[in-house]
């Protein structure tokens, strides 16, 4: 019984649930067999090489896309369950900030923080405003830029104005597709001391997808490295490290310490050989 | 002489020559064949995805107006002055013809009865898919592309709702006001023509007119071009939201759209005007006689 109990705190502990999930795109599998589990409040960064699928698999959390097999389940609710019109409702736990930050091209700053307020409460107007400009203040951006468009705003400025937009609905769980990308060190440095003052603040569970190493150990409690499936063996789990930040360099496996380091190593020959291959079966 | 295998050949028992070109043909027909049904099926799907949404919650205001504005009152310019044109264009090249066998007071009739059946409505709609189709698919498909509308769906906004009806709504109540205009221009550009240049009595001018063209020819290409802008808006929205990636994605959206719009408006211009006419025919067996 006692065992049963505790069965149960442990479960409710996990919000994120991923078991045994594979993605297909026609003949691509872009995941295979990715098993992961979230407690509430964590932070963890997920990290890789380009095409590793990483960007999948944040998708995949909040049903973009829809996993071939296995299970995603967010605070114990099968996704696979979820119906067309629970979906809205379902989503509402979590903000999503994209890579290129995805503001709507025609509305202003103040009507994208606004826009899920004014989807999903019955706020006033005042109200509305009021809490656009507290989102936009905790991302350190000013009153002025409300009625700017978002092609009037720089890169960092619109990043974070997404962040602001993740954060309008007090969400339990924010993902981030590399929020870092394209900016300058110190832009992506002020992210990710956002990161860490977001999960402060309001107690999120975050998920970063990152192939910045400094996000990576700087807000995260957790790394988790995944592979391109086209370079692993049949029987290799995608997930090359599952861990702490802080032991990543000391990593069994040489291809986490070598994408840590960020040195090219053996890629460049496998890159040719690869060419090679192509060159000579087009020839062929 | 023993025939070698190339090692790169994947199937060394697979037929080759002739029967190995045929059955690629055959393959690479039934893909096509596939692909179009899916294209047709997810057309489809989409159309009464919108469909319900239409009877299930209307757009909001904030997002219907600028639609309105967008599809009606920047079109009505181009579509009055393509409508002038046209009606003249009619009168000059029937003048000839009519005036062979002294007819040319009846020039009102044809003009304004083609007009308000066939061009008023087909030239709206082409005007209509060229100016606002292609633009719609390629701003859903820039919205595609930069991840927009995977950040409405991740807001809990349904991007049919949001994006699609208000689109779907605004065709399809403004294209019978842009086809009234196209009619009222084209017969005051066909009449200034006949009247002025072509010295065409006024009085039988009208006269000719009124005999021939009735409400229901009116009707006629109002209730046509209900179906066309639905079918502009919807399959511009389809492209739009099926945008493939990049720069060409987007341009190959809004030029798609505008090429399936105007050969779709084309093919309900065919069956509505065969079924109209049966029943024209069926109400009035008589009919109109220029002679």
């Amino acid at each position: 019984m006692a065992r049963d109990r505790t069965a149960q705190a442990g479960r409710e502990k996990v919000l994120v649930d991923v078991d045994r999930l594979t993605v297909r795109f026609g003949r691509q599998t872009v995941l295979r067999d990715i098993s992961l589990r979230i407690p509430r409040g964590q932070t963890v960064a997920v990290i890789g090489e380009s095409g590793c699928g990483k960007t999948v698999l944040l998708k995949t959390l909040i049903g973009l896309i829809s996993p071939t097999s296995g299970k995603v389940r967010i605070g114990g609710k099968d996704l696979s369950t979820v119906s067309a019109r629970e979906w809205p409702r379902l989503r509402l736990q979590f903000g999503f900030v994209f890579q290129q930050a995805a503001l709507f091209d025609s509305l202003n700053v103040a009507e994208n923080v606004a826009f899920p307020l004014r989807q999903h409460t019955k706020k006033t107007p005042r109200e509305i405003r009021d809490l656009v400009l507290a989102r936009l203040a905790e991302v350190g951006l000013p009153k002025t830029i409300l009625h700017k468009k978002p092609a009037e705003l720089s890169g960092g400025m619109r990043k974070r104005v997404g962040l602001a937009r993740a954060l309008a609905l007090d969400p339990q769980i924010i993902l981030y597709d590399e929020p870092t990308t394209g900016l300058d060190p110190i832009m992506s440095d002020v992210i990710n001391e956002l990161i860490l003052r977001t999960r402060e603040q309001h107690s999120v569970t975050s998920i970063v997808v990152t192939h910045d190493m400094r996000t990576a150990t700087k807000v995260a409690d957790r790394v988790v490295m995944t592979y391109p499936l086209a370079r692993l063996k049949q029987d290799e789990r995608q997930i090359l490290y599952d861990g702490p930040p802080a032991k990543l360099d000391q990593a069994d496996d040489p291809r986490v310490r070598q994408f840590v380091r960020g040195e090219a190593g053996a890629r460049i020959s496998e890159m040719e050989e690869e060419v090679g291959a192509d060159l000579s079966a087009s020839s062929a | 002489m023993a025939t070698s295998v190339s090692p790169t050949h994947p199937r060394p028992n697979a037929p080759r020559g002739f029967l190995r070109g045929f059955t690629d043909w055959v393959a690479d027909l039934g893909e096509l064949v596939m692909d179009r049904v899916a294209g047709m099926g997810d057309v489809t799907l989409f159309s009464w995805r919108t469909m319900t949404w239409l009877f299930t919650r209307l757009p909001r205001r904030e997002t219907l107006l600028p639609n309105f504005y967008q599809i009606g009152v920047l079109s009505l310019p181009v579509v009055a002055l393509t409508g002038t044109f046209i009606g003249m264009v009619l009168a000059v090249q029937s003048y000839a013809q009519f005036r062979m066998l002294n007819l040319e007071t009846r020039l009102g009739a044809v003009i304004n009865m083609t007009l308000v059946r066939e061009l008023g409505p087909v030239l709206a709609a082409t005007m209509l898919a060229g100016r606002v189709g292609s633009a719609m698919a390629a701003e859903l498909g820039t919205m595609r592309v930069t991840e927009q509308i995977d950040a409405l769906t991740c807001m809990g906004a349904n991007p049919i709702h949001y994006l699609a009806v208000p689109r779907f709504l605004a065709c399809l109540i403004l294209i019978p006001t842009l086809t009234i205009m196209a009619d009222f221009m084209g017969v005051v550009g066909g009449y200034a023509y006949s009247i002025y240049a072509l010295n065409i009595d006024a009085h039988h001018y009208w006269e000719n007119s009124e005999k021939f063209v009735g409400s229901f020819d009116l009707f006629t290409g109002i209730f046509k071009s209900l179906f066309f802008g639905a079918a502009i808006a919807l399959i511009s929205c389809h492209r739009g939201f099926n945008c493939r990636p990049g720069a060409e994605g987007v341009g190959q959206a809004a030029t798609t759209a505008f090429v399936y719009s105007f050969v779709m408006i084309l093919v309900l211009d065919l069956f509505l005007g065969i079924m109209l006419d049966s029943i024209y025919y069926a109400l009035w067996p008589d009919g109109a006689r220029l002679i």
